[in-house]
């Protein structure tokens, strides 16, 4: 299944469901939950009542106006609900995908991890941590574990929707694997690392449906702010029914101020349009992420992306494309450039590394030298080892030829008799400097020149730093080059600064410096040597392609195990706290609106005068009530694909961000309800409804 | 017109001129630096500590603090509860004035310790000498004190960084009394005692009026009685302090009280001169100038549309007042023109609409002419700066605290528009802080709709009115708007001396104060705990234009979101039947 592909969010079966919830989500046990919504849950069965009374002949309003009112406060509830049901619509229908993935399979378990023929079959469900399994290939793995022997391909569609099998091995960076997970080929022994009902595909499933989803410690904080604005207008329409009184006494005449009206006054008033769309707001920004196949282990860590302002981003993958290519050919001590071109060429005709590749193809570019055949040749090839470092070949004339490090090479040389002189040092010097390596090639312990190799920088990436900049964002270039190299390609991509020759302990120290200083760290990693610094950062995005350890410190998995993933992050999380500020902006600035609306409609009777704070003109003091308790539960469903979205995100600083979001919400949250409004009176008297 | 107008601007500017200085002063005082009165008063501020045990050094957690301060201000109440009841047997009583009762003791000793001093009593006629001088001027003093000292705790809650000490309580309130209101007061004093107020503690006089009056019921009155008694003293620190309360019952409208244009001047720009200047001594404190300049304008320009909107209304008058045209109200050379009802002949509209404004701003509420004359929209900028919390300059120490608490509503909501968790001088903003900063802000609206809607669910608050309709809901708003922003002013026809009158506005003025002061030290002592988060382009800025201007929209909006129905009912209803 492929979490990016399901993007469109309208659709029939989602609907159906969402409006199914919406219903079952009228129990109070849920309602309570959200405190705003509550307060119009209340005020529905409340006004609900006085229509009984009402019927009954006790009342203080025409019943059918009553009715009128509570049907469209319990449309309120509804669209709450139905926006938090499709929100969570997207998520259910993941769950369900993982769910049939984390089927219960026979698990063969060994006793004795070296003997691999006695196994005891157990149902998965019931595998402890520590116990030992085998698999073989066309079984599903039973639980998440730690390879500990063999190799094998598995295929990790079912978690990550990437088709192409990966190769999981004992040792190194890529022993972990994932209960629900298939093997295709050979076979692992697996120690388990998770109980049953805790396994990452546990969390997963957890995660996209919801279910686990606790409030942020930002959603705690805006929901006080809601609350207690609640409180105050439930004061302030708790106060208006003395003051109307007293004013009525004072003027000798009859209260007319209804308890119909005056819920309705409480109910426009308080923040229901973000009250309503809080949660899904918090969901679709969850569900955001997990379209950019990235799982959080909480919704804390997201909000904290938002925060980030210190990226330290993998040099490999990230800022320059994976492999190095051949730029120029640099001969030394007189050669001439073809030849130097012709032995590169020659040793790098079995090197099928990328770089290898890549010499090739520039000696055929620049020189017009074919691609031979190595039989054709006649020649070995001397592969690379960690301990030459160097490969090369020999051909059946007789001719040595090794290309590599220039330290490799100039040890190579000596021990033939050759020199290493100072025009291949100054050589390799000027490659480093320009952020190149530089390959060595030698002939027979003769040095004939050194190849340039370039990083070379992903397409893009300067002004994507250029912009995160302008947000306050600095990035930093993790690598394990010398700091001459780093330096020149950190200049070139135009990253903030650079750690070079990292280390693990250098990463954690580099974190916890920023973090002393008061920025906020984000980071990817994969290896077990990274857990203690993906353990120490503020968001820690672990590769799924990485080991157990490296999971389990990070507060995110990338399921596409993608070095750039951590830029999308940050956008989805400042994004879900942008979509929240400027909801609730909206909803308090409409409350000057439905004021306009609201006041007159009330008091009009009461003091002639006040009819000139009806600037929208409304028809009548009933259409006007009308009006602004139909915007009030409209907006809801309007606003819904923007609470999907999230309010649009540009990368610009701070106070700009402000600015343009304070016009469009604040602004704007000032003057649509007055148009709306408007429009809603003069279609309710079009329609005949107020005469 | 533009006299009147160079009149506000060279109020305004004298009083920031002022401001500056004081407020340097002020933050080197209470950092402990040199300034030149160390000198003097340093062996006294020693003596001080060592006599009452008080270590400077002491770094008191916000519990401890705030148990300081509560216990403090407790100790202060049934002293001068006691000194209100008992006063008949004790000295300095020349009138013989009896003990008052319980109630409008409660209702005084309430407002005198939580900085607001509503007067349910008249000075001269309720209260002796000695209550005057050892209970409501010692208040006056520490009260004011008190408000500061929190300020300061809340200073150093932001500047400090992952420890828990706020200062000490006992230590702040010796500085700022010793190095800060006396030295102030005492010049005052003399300036105002030069200008013809009194300070003497002879009995009252009784002199023959020049021309009797005839009074409605047709008595001749030839005699009146003239009080004395200490009122410069009480008056230099009333104003200072933005206490309030005066000396005599119609307070600095009294020509004992403020005889002339100069006194005037005086006591106008002192009950505004120290919540200015801490404005300033906060930017300096913090060590970011900026932000204390920010909430300075974000104050100022309210301060500025409050004081124009009000002088623009009593310069015009009413309809009513020049009975359609048929009465020349126009300002000449021969009158002050304009809606003179209930301003002093001495002061004219401008003098009048600028202490107006000033005081409510302030919560002083000290009075020098009826606010209940006013014009509708003129009386209802002073009411609505109650009701905004008594954030424009406010009370002295509360009035900056309680706007910071604002600043803290202000970018929690702009730091989600920018995506980022909201933070305010470096410090972050969390649900702990939302709470509080919440209740600070809150505190005045909730006891303001809760006091007056049951004042007017009451039969008897009806008894208390001066004014029916309209008129009359504004006087119980003005009462309760009064008591929740701890002002202290009335709407001069409102008899405020009944049971329910003293005891519920007595509980919001405690309310009010401590909610608020309370919710404050525990932002302070959760923000000292915490790391300082860097600063770069991310961070929302809070000393730029945007920001003052948001800062303002969010103050306005809670309070207009608050009161916007019940000023319809009150003065916009009867705006609009003096429109006719």
């Amino acid at each position: 299944m492929s979490m990016a592909k399901k993007t469109g969010f309208i659709n029939r079966d989602l609907l159906l469901r969402a409006v199914k919830d919406s219903f079952l989500k009228l129990d109070p046990r849920v309602q309570i939950k959200n405190p705003v919504m509550f307060l119009v849950y209340l005020a529905s069965i409340l006004t609900t009542g006085l229509y009984v009374l009402a019927l009954c002949g006790i009342k203080d309003q025409q019943p059918g106006f009553i009715l009128g009112i509570a049907i469209i406060l319990w449309l309120t509830v509804l669209f709450a609900n139905f926006a938090e049901a499709i929100a969570e619509g997207r998520g259910k229908a993941q769950a369900d995908t993982l769910r049939a993935a984390k089927r219960d399979v026979q698990a063969n378990k060994l006793a004795d991890p070296s003997d691999h023929e006695t196994v005891l079959v157990v149902p998965s469900a019931q595998l402890v941590k520590g116990d030992v399994v085998i698999v073989h290939a066309g079984e599903q793995i039973p639980a998440d574990g730690e390879v500990i022997e063999g190799a094998a391909s598995v295929d990790e569609s079912a978690i990550t929707g990437e088709s192409a099998p990966v190769i999981r091995e004992s040792g190194g960076d890529r022993s972990a694997v994932t209960g629900g997970t298939t093997v295709i080929s050979d076979w692992l022994v697996i120690r388990v690392t998770s109980e049953a009902g805790e396994s990452f595909l546990d969390k997963m499933i957890a995660m996209v449906e919801g279910a686990s989803r606790k409030k942020t410690p930002n959603e705690l904080a805006l929901q006080i702010l809601l609350v207690a604005l609640t409180i105050i207008f439930l004061l302030v329409v708790m106060a208006l029914y003395p003051y109307s009184a007293f004013s009525a006494n004072q003027a000798g005449v009859q209260n007319s101020t209804s308890v119909t009206a005056l819920v309705t006054l409480l109910i426009c008033l308080a923040p229901t349009t973000i009250g309503a769309l809080l949660s899904a707001i918090g969901i679709a920004g969850m569900s955001r992420l997990n379209q950019a196949n990235v799982l959080a282990m909480s919704g804390r860590a997201i909000e904290a992306a938002g925060d980030v302002d210190i990226l330290l981003l993998d040099k490999t993958g990230t800022i320059t494309l994976g492999n190095r290519q051949a730029c120029a050919f640099i001969p030394v001590d007189g050669t001439d450039e073809r030849e130097l071109a012709d032995a590169a060429q020659l040793s790098s005709l079995a090197d099928e590394t990328p770089e290898g590749r890549s010499v090739v193809v520039l000696a055929k570019e620049q020189f017009g030298i074919r691609g031979r055949n190595m039989g054709q040749v006649q020649a070995t090839f001397i592969p690379f080892t960690a301990k030459t470092r160097m490969s090369g070949v020999d051909t059946a004339a007789g001719d040595e030829i090794r290309k590599g490090a220039a330290e490799a090479v100039k040890e190579y040389v000596l021990s033939k008799g050759g020199v290493y002189s100072k025009e291949c040092e100054d050589t390799v010097k000027s490659v480093s400097n320009q952020g190149g390596t530089p390959l060595v090639v030698a002939k027979n312990g003769r040095i004939l020149g050194v190849i340039h190799l370039k990083d070379i920088i992903k397409q893009g990436v300067k002004e994507k730093f250029a912009d995160l900049r302008k947000m306050g964002i600095k990035t930093i270039m993790i690598t394990g080059d010398n700091p001459l190299t780093a330096a020149a390609i950190a200049a070139e991509a135009g990253v903030d600064d650079f750690l070079a020759e990292a280390t693990p302990e250098g990463k954690l120290e580099l974190i916890r410096s920023y973090q002393k200083q008061g920025h906020m760290v984000a980071m990817t990693g994969d290896g077990t040597n990274d857990a203690p610094a993906l353990a120490q950062a503020d968001v820690a995005v672990a590769m799924n392609t990485g080991t157990q350890a490296a999971k389990e410190a990070g507060n995110m998995v990338d399921l596409d195990s993608s070095p750039t993933k951590l830029i999308d992050i940050v956008r989805i999380g400042k994004q879900l706290l942008m979509t929240r500020g400027s909801l609730t902006t909206f909803s308090i600035a409409n409350d000057v609106a439905k004021y306009f609306a609201i006041i007159p409609a009330l008091f009009m009777g009461l003091y002639p005068g006040l009819s000139a704070l009806n600037i929208m003109g409304l028809h009548s003091a009933e259409s006007a009530l009308f009006s602004a308790i139909i915007y009030n539960a409209l907006i809801i469903v309007a606003l819904i694909p923007l609470a999907l979205k999230g309010v649009k995100y540009r990368e610009i600083p701070a106070g700009k961000l402000l600015t343009q979001n304070l016009l469009i919400y604040g602004l704007g949250g000032i003057i649509a309800p007055f148009l709306a409004i408007k429009l809603i009176d003069m279609l309710l008297v079009a329609f005949g409804l107020f005469i | 017109m533009s006299e009147a107008v160079l009149q506000y601007i060279l109020y305004v500017v004298l009083l920031i001129g002022l401001a500056v200085p004081l407020g340097i002063y002020i933050g080197k005082v209470m950092n402990g630096e040199k300034v030149l009165l160390t000198r003097v008063l340093s062996p006294v501020e020693r003596g001080i500590y060592k006599v009452m045990h008080i270590d400077p050094q002491e770094q008191m957690n916000w519990k401890k603090y705030a148990l300081s301060a509560v216990l403090f201000s407790i100790f202060g109440f049934v002293i001068l509860f006691l000194l209100n009841i008992l006063q008949g047997f004790l000295p300095l009583n020349p009138q013989h004035l009896p003990g008052t009762s319980w109630h409008l003791a409660f209702n005084t000793t309430s407002s005198f310790v939580t900085n607001t001093n509503w007067q349910a009593y008249s000075g001269e006629s309720t209260l002796s000498y000695l209550t005057q001088m050892l209970g409501l001027t010692v208040q006056n003093f520490v009260s004011a004190a008190t408000g500061i000292a929190v300020l300061f705790a809340l200073i150093r809650g932001f500047i400090k960084v992952k420890t828990d000490g706020l200062g000490s309580f006992w230590a702040d309130m010796t500085r700022i009394i010793l190095y800060i209101l006396i030295p102030i007061c005492l010049v005052l004093s003399i300036l105002l005692v030069s200008q013809g107020v009194v300070q003497n503690f002879s009995p009252y006089e009784t002199i023959d009026l020049v021309e009797p009056i005839t009074a409605g019921d047709g008595t001749v009155i030839t005699q009146m009685v003239v009080p004395q008694g200490p009122a410069a003293s009480q008056i230099s620190i009333k104003q200072l302090g933005t206490n309030g309360g005066g000396f005599f019952g119609v307070n600095s409208a009294h020509p004992l009280e403020n005889p002339n244009a100069f006194s005037n001047f005086l006591e106008m720009t002192a009950l505004l001169l120290i919540p200015v200047a801490l404005c300033f001594t906060f930017g300096r404190n913090i060590k970011d100038k900026r932000q204390g300049i920010a909430i300075f304008l974000a104050m100022l320009i309210m301060l500025v549309v409050c004081l124009a909107v009000t002088g623009a209304n009593e310069a015009a008058a009413t309809p009513q007042l020049s009975q359609n045209g048929a009465v020349d109200i126009t300002a000449g050379a021969g009158q002050a023109g304009g809606n003179m009802e209930g301003k002093e002949t001495r002061f004219g509209i401008a003098t009048s609409a600028t202490w107006a404004v000033y005081t409510t701003a302030a919560s002083n509420g000290s009075v020098n002419s009826m606010h209940d004359s006013y014009t509708p929209l003129g009386g209802m900028i002073t009411m609505l700066q109650m009701m905004l919390g008594e954030v424009i300059f406010g009370g002295v120490g509360c009035g900056l605290y309680g706007m910071i608490g604002f600043a803290i509503l202000a970018v929690f909501i702009a730091g989600l528009m920018v995506g980022r968790t909201p933070e305010y001088l470096g410090k972050k903003i969390e649900p702990y802080e939302m709470k509080m900063a919440v209740m600070v802000c809150l505190a005045t609206p909730v006891a303001i709709l809760i006091g007056s809607g049951l004042a007017t669910m009451l039969p008897e608050t009806m008894q208390s009115l001066n004014n029916p309709g309209a008129h009359g809901f504004s006087e119980i708003l003005y009462a309760y708007s009064s008591a929740g922003g701890n002002n202290g002013s009335a709407f001069a026809g409102f008899n405020a001396n009944t049971v329910f009158l003293n005891l519920s506005i007595g509980l919001i003025m405690l309310f009010v104060r401590f909610v608020p002061m309370l919710a404050t030290l525990a932002i302070a002592g959760s923000q000292v705990k915490k790391k300082k988060v860097a600063q770069n382009a991310g961070t929302l800025p809070t000393h730029n234009g945007l920001f003052i201007f948001l800062l303002i929209f969010v103050v306005l909006l809670v309070g207009a979101l608050s009161f916007f129905p019940a000023l319809a009912l009150g003065p916009i209803a009867e705006y609009f039947q003096m429109l006719g």
